[in-house]
Formats: structure tokens, sequence, C-alpha cells
């Protein structure tokens, strides 16, 4: 690993005022991804600017906004109540990835900014657009079992690793970021980006700029909801794919239903075709693989992932299944 | 530096009957306490890092290596290439029987390529991080040429082998195809097994310190202390007896550190150039690219059968690869060798040349992905006679070794069999047929084989005048628990209480053990332990003198009981050690003995067997498997240690956990690149993984060896994928035929 220098700041201003001094700083937070990158010598940062304790709260508004800090733990976070009670498929979510020991160690802020799995991103021998801008893309031949399938691009084809993204994605959050010129507010949605011609470019974070919290509106359809992830093995893996689901349902027919998808995408990819499909219709098991198809239409395969259409396909419908199951015993 | 096995105890004070006991291991809470060194963790004074600079090109040559920033950078004390290093000999390889190198290629000598991964440099410094950055630092340029990495490309070029293992590479009998074109039942498919890394969770590491006097003392990460020190020896040009090798503690083998791979010599070398002790531990990546794993194989099984289940044909004709520079023939081939009758056989194993690291013995080499084509064709025969196959495989079980005519010196797989379905419930039910909820779940059946192998290993036993004694060897423990086991026996064949006798392994310095391998290094020893015992007896005898209860006895007339020598005819009549050494005024007496191959070995086919049973779930939605029950039923002889014996089989069954549903290394062909090297992308099975695993053991010892023992080693590995493929094929109605069984090949 390369020298750097370590700062801890001692609030959002500062933190701001640090990562300005050097160009390439990174801020720190749990530190489960960016060391492991630095280790591997694929992130090299100069400087890296701690701010994992900063934000730390859970807190709920008037409205019923919840406002998770950037600092939360991962652990915190699974295990609040709040979470629990209203968004249980961002707690399983959450639950459902890493271990018990990275889950403690990462932040909220930090899970967001993961990058990807991909092999040829890992190994600095291989030629990748991420790492270096114009290089090419070894995954687009090579083994790529473990792929996207949705809105790729001739530069990139590498999926974001989380989960706990994927239940956000669903829940229409939205990302707070400060920076010199003040706070804005970003909608979950937009933050990640696709990969297009820049995927070196994964978030619509500008230089400089720091998560400080997560805001999830209240809702009515997260209560019910469930997080299904498909993985090679029983823990400690990535998803394969992975399928964030919300169902309400009023008299027999879809009133809401929140629908995103992790392992497919650049970014945790919202289900929005499906989602158009299904509103209104009979929770039926048809409808469900009718809003399955809708949002696989455009999907495009290499030589190693084409089974995950029909994969996303059926834990679309599994989960859906489930949730209209559930609701018939609840009610 | 010397190591000797503190001990925790059971039963302190009885002094026979230990044979059999489930002794806690002697290093188990030095182990969970932190306390047991292992070899990157030797305080060394004056330590210096190093670390490598491996290739990203498959093969050709350096053309320039551009160091100079890296020779700068902070900490840096040397960056040696091999234009630079030490110069030094061809290392001895384990086949050579001289040494224990993986590959017979000139380590780090000339400019050439050999495989990607393979260093080109080495840096040393200060810290282990200041090493690793000025890594980063060197800008290597290469001359390539064209490369040999596409298995499936160069099959059909494959060659017989002049030998495997010193057995023939192909086994002709009556004629197979012939008879298998007009048997009433058949079957006839291919099968094919991945690339597989050991990762061992240590990783390989050593620290070399040159001493003032030319001698040379290593600590690594090894499973054959005393085959480094020669192979270090001959690369060298120095004596063995100059070189220290010591590993009392190794964190898992896996058959990836019976090898002398190159990153030991490389931190030798890097020691003597910049003249301080240096360590050079591998990153989890340098494992992939710097040492070798188990070949990829394709395997075709054809069984033809009457009616009646009785075998006409078995023909089992498969495809490695190695390299020409290690030309190592992975025995895919044996089981079928010795597992079944048949009226006609035809057996036989190619091989390709590849441009890769040298392929090695990796978790049951042979046995494992050899039973998994195998094992996997029965259950197919027997689902197509529709006989259960425990009993398709009853009715085809040999009287004799089917290849070879020898008589078994012991064979209970029947019985086994019989213990486990007992014990497990085994009931044949169609494919398809039981489902929970979306699981569909299944049972199946394997057969485990290992052979029973002897090499040579020599011992020293010493007892002490305070009636103490000690049994030295350099024998390794990676964790099977070989210190407690020789304890165990040495104290039943001396009579003596389990915390009278100590143990001191891990070192080159002591009398030469096998290779911990091949299930062989506990078996070797108690041999040798016995020998050398005899010997000690013999002349305990021949001192105690006249006036000794003892006098006028031959060794055919003692018996070894109660700390001492008494008259088998006259109980009453005997002497304790410690009388007998305090009366004739000596410290201690000791012997040394060596026991080569037992002559049995050539006139008995020798095996130990297993049956394998299990139940799997499927995910009829995802095609997720999930392992829900075990049992393992083993036949390895007289069971010397209950608890660790059952440990190792156990731990040979999760690794086939891992073989059969996640385990692969990923090689994109287009660089000859393994593309994985990480152990969040390369699979091995996770607690959750793990169902309770049962073991059972049929403890019928072989008349034939010491103890009545088996090794049981690596047979707990074997037969594993395919009962589970079995048990995907009775959960699913599908027939996966390549592993690693992911989720994809079952939608």
């Amino acid at each position: 690993m390369k020298d750097f220098s370590y700062q801890k700041a001692e609030s959002v201003d500062a933190a701001i005022g640090l990562i300005g001094q050097t160009a390439g700083a990174k801020f720190l937070g749990g530190g489960t991804n960016l060391v492991d990158l630095m280790r591997e010598n694929i992130e090299r940062p100069d400087a890296v600017v701690d701010v994992t304790h900063l934000s730390a709260d859970i807190q709920q508004a008037a409205d019923g906004t919840i406002r998770i800090g950037a600092a939360v733990k991962n652990t915190a976070l699974a295990n609040h109540k709040l979470i629990r009670e209203n968004f249980p498929f961002l707690s399983q979510a959450i639950l459902f990835g890493a271990s018990g020991q990275i889950r403690n160690m990462a932040t909220v802020g930090g899970n967001l900014l993961q990058r990807t799995r991909c092999y040829y991103f890992y190994d600095s021998t291989a030629q990748c657009n991420k790492r270096e801008p114009g290089a090419g893309c070894d995954a687009i031949d090579g083994i790529n079992r473990i792929h996207a399938i949705l809105g790729t691009s001739d530069a990139c084809i590498a999926t974001h690793p989380s989960d706990m993204c994927v239940a956000l994605a669903a829940l229409d959050a939205r990302v707070i970021v400060q920076g010199s010129n003040g706070s804005r507010m970003i909608a979950f949605n937009d933050f990640h980006r696709l990969p297009e011609k820049t995927p070196q470019i994964e978030t619509e974070l500008r230089d400089g700029e720091l998560i400080t919290a997560i805001e999830l509106p209240r809702n009515d359809f997260a209560k019910r909801s469930l997080y299904r992830k498909v993985r090679d093995r029983a823990s400690y893996a990535f998803a394969v794919v992975s399928v964030a689901a919300a169902l309400e349902v009023e008299n027999n027919q879809i009133k809401t239903v929140r629908l995103a998808l992790g392992g497919v995408a650049h970014k945790p990819w919202r289900a929005s075709a499906a989602e158009s499909v299904l509103q209104g219709l009979p929770a039926t098991e048809a409808n469900f693989q009718r809003g399955a198809e809708a949002e696989l239409k455009n999907a495009k395969v290499f030589a190693h992932n084409s089974f995950k259409i029909e994969l996303v396909k059926r834990t679309i419908v599994s989960a859906l299944k489930e949730l209209a199951e559930q609701r018939g015993t609840n009610s | 530096m010397r190591y000797t096995s503190p001990l925790e105890l059971d039963r302190p004070t009885q002094q026979r009957g230990h044979i059999g006991k489930p002794l806690n291991r002697v290093d188990g809470q030095l182990k969970v306490k932190g306390e047991a060194t292992f070899s990157a963790e030797y305080t060394v004074e004056n330590l210096a890092y190093a670390a490598i600079v491996y290739s990203s090109i498959t093969k050709g040559r350096v053309t320039k290596l551009d160091k100079s920033i890296a020779e700068k950078a902070n900490g840096v004390l040397a960056v040696i290439t091999p234009e630079t290093a030490p110069r030094t000999q061809k290392p001895p390889t384990l086949a050579s029987r001289k040494g224990a190198s993986a590959s017979e290629l000139l380590v780090f000598q000339d400019a050439t390529v050999h495989w990607n991964g393979q260093p080109i440099a080495i840096v040393v410094a200060e810290t282990q991080d200041r090493a690793d950055e000025a890594a980063n630092l060197i800008r290597v340029e290469y001359e390539t040429a064209e490369a040999a990495v596409s298995f499936d490309a160069l099959k059909q070029t494959a060659k017989l082998p002049p030998n495997v293992r010193r057995e023939p590479s192909e086994i002709r009998i009556g004629n197979a195809e012939t008879a298998l074109n007009a048997a009433e039942f058949k079957v006839d498919n291919l099968y094919h097994t991945p690339r597989c890394n050991h990762n061992a969770i240590e990783s390989y590491a050593t620290v070399a310190v040159w001493h003032d006097d030319g001698r040379l003392t290593v600590f690594d990460s090894t499973q054959f202390v005393t085959g480094f020190r020669d192979t270090l020896a001959a690369m060298f040009g120095m004596k063995p007896e100059a070189i220290r090798v010591i590993a009392p503690f190794v964190g898992g083998g896996f058959g990836g550190k019976g090898v002398l791979w190159w990153h030991t010599a490389l931190c030798v070398m890097a020691a003597k150039v910049v003249n301080r002790p240096v360590k050079l531990s591998l990153s989890r990546e340098g494992t992939f690219r710097a040492t070798g794993g188990r070949t990829p194989s394709e395997q075709r099984v054809a069984i033809g059968a009457g009616k009646d289940g009785k075998f006409v044909s078995l023909i089992h004709s498969s495809t490695i690869a190695t390299t020409t520079h290690n030309n190592f023939f992975e025995q895919v081939s044996f089981p079928p060798r010795h597992l079944y009758a048949a009226k006609n056989f035809y057996i036989g194993q190619k091989s390709i040349n590849l441009d890769t690291v040298a392929n090695t013995y990796m978790r049951g080499p042979g046995e494992s992905i050899g039973n998994f084509s195998l094992e996997s064709a029965i259950d197919e025969l027997a689902d197509a006679l529709k006989i259960d196959p425990i009993e398709l495989r009853r009715i085809n079980e040999p009287t004799q070794d089917p290849t070879n005519n020898r008589a078994f010196s012991m064979r209970n797989l029947t019985l086994a069999y019989q213990r486990g379905a007992e014990k497990f419930g085994w009931k044949q039910r169609p494919p398809r047929s039981q489902k929970q909820g979306k699981w569909l779940i299944g049972q199946g059946v394997a057969t485990a084989y290992y052979p029973h192998y002897h090499f040579p290993s020599s011992v020293r036993v010493r007892i002490s005048a305070d009636g103490t004694a000690i049994v030295q060897t350099s024998a390794q423990d990676m964790g099977m628990g070989v210190a407690t086991v020789l304890i165990q026996h040495a104290a039943e064949k001396l009579g003596l209480p389990i915390d009278r006798v100590s143990f001191e392994y891990g070192d080159s310095n002591l009398p030469r053990s096998a290779i911990a391998a091949a299930s062989v290094q506990t078996v070797s020893n108690i041999t040798a332990i016995e020998a050398a015992i005899e010997k000690m007896m013999r002349e305990l005898l021949a001192i105690s003198g006249a006036n000794s209860p003892l006098a006028g006895l031959k060794y055919e007339g003692i018996e070894v009981r109660d700390g001492g020598i008494f008259s088998k005819g006259t109980p009453s009549k005997g002497e304790t050690y410690r009388s007998i050494l305090q009366r004739v005024g000596r410290d201690s007496v000791q012997a040394e003995a060596t026991e080569g191959e037992p002559p049995e070995m050539k006139k008995f086919s020798m095996g130990s067997y297993g049956a394998h049973f299990c139940e799997v779930r499927v995910n009829e939605e995802t095609g997720e498997t999930r392992v829900s029950r075990w049992l393992g039923s083993f036949d390895c002889g007289k069971i010397i240690n209950p608890k660790t014996a059952t440990s190792q089989f156990r731990g040979g069954i999760i690794w086939g956990i891992g073989m059969a549903l996640t385990e692969e290394t990923l090689f994109d062909e287009r660089k000859g690149r393994i593309i994985n090297a990480s152990l969040a992308e390369y699979h091995v099975p996770v607690n959750l993984d793990v169902p309770n695993i049962d073991i059972i053991y049929t403890d019928i010892p072989d008349k034939y060896t010491s103890s009545g023992a088996h090794g049981v080693g690596e047979i707990g590995i074997t037969g594993v994928a395919a009962a589970l493929a079995n048990a995907v094929y009775n959960a699913t109605g599908k027939r996966i035929r390549e592993l690693p069984i992911t989720l994809d090949k079952l939608l």
C-alpha cells in the first residue's frame, strides 16, 4: 500500500475543508471496501479523511421521514426498530450482505459508494475502463457470469455489489450531500449512474462532496416488503441476482408495487417498467410474470450470464407471490 | 529452536488402552489461545520484508524491467531480478525423491516467462507495506510468445504418460468397447471437473535466516521440512546438514505445501542479497499466481451391465493437464481400478501440457475427481436398471482386486454401506418426488475410496531415567492431529501414561519423517515408532544386567506395561525403565528406526473405503442447492483417536461440499490468467453451507498394517461430489456432470 495521510474530521465542514486540500483524497468510512481496494492497489489516494464519527444518528421527523446519518453502521441500521418495523426489506437486505464483522464496521454512506466486484476491475493487469478510462473492457468478451444484463454499455458491464442499496432504490430514498457550496439532495435513483461512456464516474457526487445522510420518506407500502437474495453459497457471497419488493393490494388490485433489482446492472436497478405494468392489475401470478417480462424485455446478455434473465424473472414472481400470499393471511 | 508439545490430558494416569480413545488434541489450547507460532509469526531480529512482482504475460520473456523508481522508494533495501539473483542449480522435484520442488524449472535465473503469474522481481524493504508499494512501482516490458492455455483446444492431442504414480497409464482387460456395445443396459457420459486452488487459511510464508558461519535456517509453511531442506541444499550447493527447515505448525496445506514453490527459494535468495533475515509471505492473490492447484479434467465413464446388474464392461477414459516442467499426472484413473468387478475393462488417462503454473497434489488428488465421475455413473446406471444404487454396488463388489487380481488386505465396504444406510435411514425414492415449499429434496450415496500408502519414515524414541519418554521425528502437523495420535500410539507401545510421553517434530534436524501427504504420515510413523521401541527394549534388556529381575529374558518373552518391561510368563517379574536406568547409572536410552514400505504393500490390494449418504434441498425457483444432512460411514482399519479421525473425515466432507457446489478457479484463456484470485470470489464453504455431519466407522483392523490402522487424511473428500450430484438428481431429476453444481446449471 502506498503512503497516505490520515486525518480525522471533527465536523462535516472540517471534512469538506480537509478533502479539498489534497487532490484525489478520499473520505474514509468503515474502510471495508476502500482499504481493501487500497491493499489491492486499485485505489491509491494520497490522503484519507475519516468521517466515521460524524452524523451517526437515526431520527424520525414530524412528517415521518427517517433520517439516517451517513456514519451509521450497517448493523445499527439493520437492527433499528424504525427500520425493522417500517422497512423490513431494508433490514433484510443489510443482514443478507457481507458478514457480521464487516457490517459492524461498514457505514451507510460507504455502502452507497462500494465499487464493483468485477474480476477485471480487481486485476490491475486487465483492461478496465473504470480503472483506466479508454483502456477497454476485458469483461465483455471474458468470463462474465456475474456481470450485468441491464443498462450495460460498450464500455462496461459491471454490476453494483450492494444489497442495502437495492432496498433503498425501492424506497424513493433521498441522498443528502454536502460540499463547499452547501448541501443538496439527490433522489436515490439518480444517485448511481449507468456506465455509458464514462464508467469511471459511478455517482452524481461532485468533487469534494460528502454524503451526510439518507432520508426515507414515510410510506405505507414497505411494511409488506421482502428482500430475496440468490447467491452461490448460503452466506458471505455477493448476490447473483437480488430482488427488493414491496406490495400493497386493495380490493384485490395492486395499489402500490415497488421493485428493485440487484446483481443485474451498474446501479441498483429500480424496476419501473414492471411497476407501471403491474399498477392497478389484480395481484396474480400471471400478472407478476407480465411485469417481470416487461422489465427484462431490453436485457442484453453475454457469454456466461444469459441465465440471469430467467433467474431474475423467477425471483421477481416468487417475491411478489409471497407478498401477495402474506397479505392474504394478514388482512 | 526447539518445540515440544505441551500436554492437555484426558486421563493422565492411564498406562494402557490409549489406542481408540478420543484424546483431546495436544495442541488444541495453544491454537485456541493464539499461542501456536506459524511461519510468518517468528520474530527474528533485523528482519526485512519481501514482495514479489508477478508476470502479467503467459509466455515469453522480460525485455525491460525498470526498477529505478522502486529502488529509490522509502525503505527499499533491494530490487532483485533474475539477472542480479544468486545463482542456483536445478531444484530436485518431489517425483525425483531427491527433493520436493513443484517443478524442475530453474528458479529465477533468466528472463524467460513460463506462466502468467511467475515471479519476475523481488523487492526487499524495511516493512511489508514498503515492499508491497515498491513492487507496484516496477515497470515491465515483455516479448510475448504463443502460449498453450486452452484445455479444450488441446485435449484432442492428449497423450498417454509413461506411467501414473508408477502404475500403468492404461489398462485393458478383455474388450470393453465391444462388451459395452452388446450390453443390455448402459451409460456412457462425459464428466468435467474444474481447476481448483487449495486456499489454506494460512497463506504460504517463509522466513530465511543466513548465519555467520554459512548455515541457513528457514521457517516455512511446509508439509515436508526435510524435502524442502534437500531441495534448497541442491539449489544452493550446500550440505543438507547446513540447512534447517522448521515448521511445527502449518495452517492447512491440503497438498499445496507438500512441494516447494518459488517463493521459498526467492526468500532465501533475498536474505542472501540483503544480508539480513527476510520474510516473504504471499498475499492471497500471490498464492493463486505463484503456487499451483488442481488440474481440470475431462472424464468419460461408460458402464455396460446385464439385467442382473452385473457389469460386463467398465470404461474410464480421462484427460488431465500438466506442464512440461513438472509432469504431474493426477491419478484420476485410480478409483475404477479397484472398486468394481467387471468382465471387461478399459482404463486410461491421457495428459496435455499447458503453459500454466505447475499443477499439483490437492485434497485427495486423483481419487476425489475420479470418484466424482465413476460414482455418478454408477448412480446413472442404477437409475437405468431400476436397482437401488447401494444394491448395484453390492452386486458388483469384487472378491479380489479387479485389475491387479491381488487379495484385499481389508475391505468391509458392504458393511459400511449397511451400517450407514441404517443410521441415515436410506430409502431409494423416485427422482423429483419430495418437496417442501419451493425446496425439492433428494438423497444420494456414493463410495469413498483412497489407497493405503506407506512411505519410509524415521523416528527416534528416548526414555529418560525419570521415566519419561520423547518421540522425535521431523513430521509436520497442518492441523490433522499427528502429534496427538503419535503420542497416543507411543504411550500405548511404551506402557506409559500419556503425560509421560512428549513429541518433538516440525524440524528437519530431527529424524526424517515421511511427508505429510497421501494420508501416509501417521501410519508411516507408527510403524517406525514400533520398530524404534523394539530396538530400545532389546537395548534395555541388554543393559539391565544380572541383578535385574529381567535377567535371562529374551525380547520375545517380554511385555511392555506399567512403565517398564515384564516377563510374559511370570507377570510379577519385571522392572520399570526408571529403575533400570537409575540402577545402571544411565540418563537415558534411545533408539532410532527407519521403516520403509512393508512387503505387504506389494502382495495385497490395500485401500480405505467409505460410503457417503447425503440429503440436499434444491430451490425449485432459483436452482440454489443447500446440503441438509450428511453421514459418512468409513472403513479405514483401526481408528487410533476417534476424535481427531472424525474431525479429519468431517473436514474432508466439508471440502467435498466446496468441490461439489462452489469451488472453481476461473481461468481466462485469452491471457492464461486466473481472474478470481481472492477468497471473496473463490468460494469455499462457509459455516452455513455445512450441515451436521455424522461420522461412523467399522473400526475393523487391517491385519497387515501397524496397529491395524490406515491413513484417514484424504478419504473423506472422495465420493462427496458424486453423492451430492446424485442427491441433486434425486431432488430435481437433473443430472449435473460438470462441477461445481452452481445454480445456473439447475435453472
